[in-house]
């Protein structure tokens, strides 16, 4: 059944001189599997190849932060200026979805750091220190592994950072709105405790209320979806460019993979930008309460509606 | 049941792969007809279009994943 999940993509046949002299031809297989190849086997605990990519990926990022860190000045120079310029623009984006610049200020470390270190591990994928890694005996001969093997290429990298971005959406609300206000977003007890207090007023309220209730519900499924589609969408992009890359390289080794790698570098960014704008989007909306959310919303459209260059930034948010 | 596992694969790709072209070729045609009636917009609307493109295209994502674990 394992058999059935690898797709074998490349065949390599590579001949081996043998101790005694004699040449033996030896199949060596690379797969691409739809998961993680694990490299050292501990008690209960297995290190596979995405593990040490985003291993990698968070050291390059320490080393790279570190370095800033020390050449920081007021007059900036070199690289200083590079990464002034991706910030300003970031917090620049993360204000047109928010709204507001407090708000940003307290979401953008979050998003910014996710962007890198997806950003790094897609990069690192494509790298073609793929050559490196190890052979192991597999179901039929050898069988090559990898050392590298894109992080974010990996299905439970990408499920942990889409768990951790709606439940750090939900906390922020917590923390933001209170806890109170957070529940009655998806088990909606206020507007059931409403009945009573309205009825006589507004008789209608008892069929309105159960209504908003089960809305509620399903927004709790919805969060559910959301982890599912932002694993799924990074992970499916990721994984799907390097089996496009593979397959176009054992078809014709030379010149014909730059164009996809290109594609690929470009795609990588944009999983990279989607993922954290989302999360943006996300932890905006944790922050919102349903009473004073709307005239919140109608506030703003009627003071962009006169500036004729503010309502491009709106649409763009939209 | 195991030899029919290829023709699985090939109509759920294809079958999947329709939705995501039809709404990208909308994407593009929308944003090539809104750069033609106001042209000075083409900086601001290339980025939504992107995004919206990858969208899009994650859907076909989706079904490629489905079609390597069956």
């Amino acid at each position: 059944m394992e058999h059935e999940k690898n797709l074998i993509i490349t065949e390599e046949t590579q001949e081996i001189q043998s101790q005694t002299g004699e040449q033996t031809e030896q199949k060596i297989s690379q797969e691409t599997t739809l998961f993680a190849e694990p490299i050292y086997h501990t008690e209960n605990f297995i290190i596979t190849n995405a593990l040490i990519t985003s291993w990698v990926a968070v050291f390059v990022l320490i080393i790279v932060s570190f370095f800033l860190r020390s050449k920081l000045r007021e007059i900036p120079r070199g690289i200083q200026n590079v990464f002034e310029m991706i910030i300003e623009g970031a917090l620049s984006l993360c204000d047109q979805i928010t709204n507001n610049r407090v708000l940003s200020e307290k979401i953008f470390p979050f998003a910014i750091s996710v962007f890198f270190f997806i950003l790094t591990n897609n990069w690192l994928g494509l790298l073609p220190f793929g050559g490196f890694g190890i052979l192991e005996k597999g179901n039929e001969g050898l069988s090559f592994i990898p050392f590298l093997r894109g992080g974010t290429a990996d299905i439970n990298t990408t499920l942990g950072l889409a768990i951790m971005a709606v439940f750090g959406a939900n906390l922020f609300g917590v923390f933001s709105v209170g806890l109170w206000k957070t529940f009655n977003k998806y088990v909606n007890l206020e507007v059931l405790g409403e009945i009573g207090k309205k009825i006589i007023k507004d008789p209608t309220i008892i069929l309105v209320a159960p209504v908003t209730f089960f809305v509620g519900l399903i927004e709790l499924v919805g969060e559910f979806a959301k982890m599912a589609s932002l694993s799924f969408r990074l992970f499916g992009n990721i994984f799907a460019g390097e089996v496009l890359l593979a397959s176009i390289a054992s078809m014709m080794a030379f010149i014909v993979p730059i164009p996809f790698l290109f594609l690929e570098i470009l795609v990588g960014f944009i999983q990279a930008l989607i993922f954290s704008i989302l999360l943006v989007v996300y932890f905006t909306i944790g922050t919102s309460d349903h009473e004073s959310g709307e005239p919140a919303r109608n506030a703003s459209h009627s003071d962009t509606s006169g500036g004729h260059k503010e309502k491009h930034e709106v649409v763009i948010i939209n | 049941m195991e030899e029919l596992t290829p023709f699985a694969k090939a109509i759920l790709m294809a079958v999947g792969a329709i939705a995501p072209a039809i709404s990208i070729g909308w994407i593009g045609k929308t944003a090539m007809e809104s750069i033609g009636r106001n042209p000075e917009a083409a900086g601001k609307i290339l980025v939504p279009m992107l995004l919206s493109c990858a969208f899009a295209e994650a859907i076909a994502i989706y079904v490629l994943v489905i079609a390597f674990s069956i």
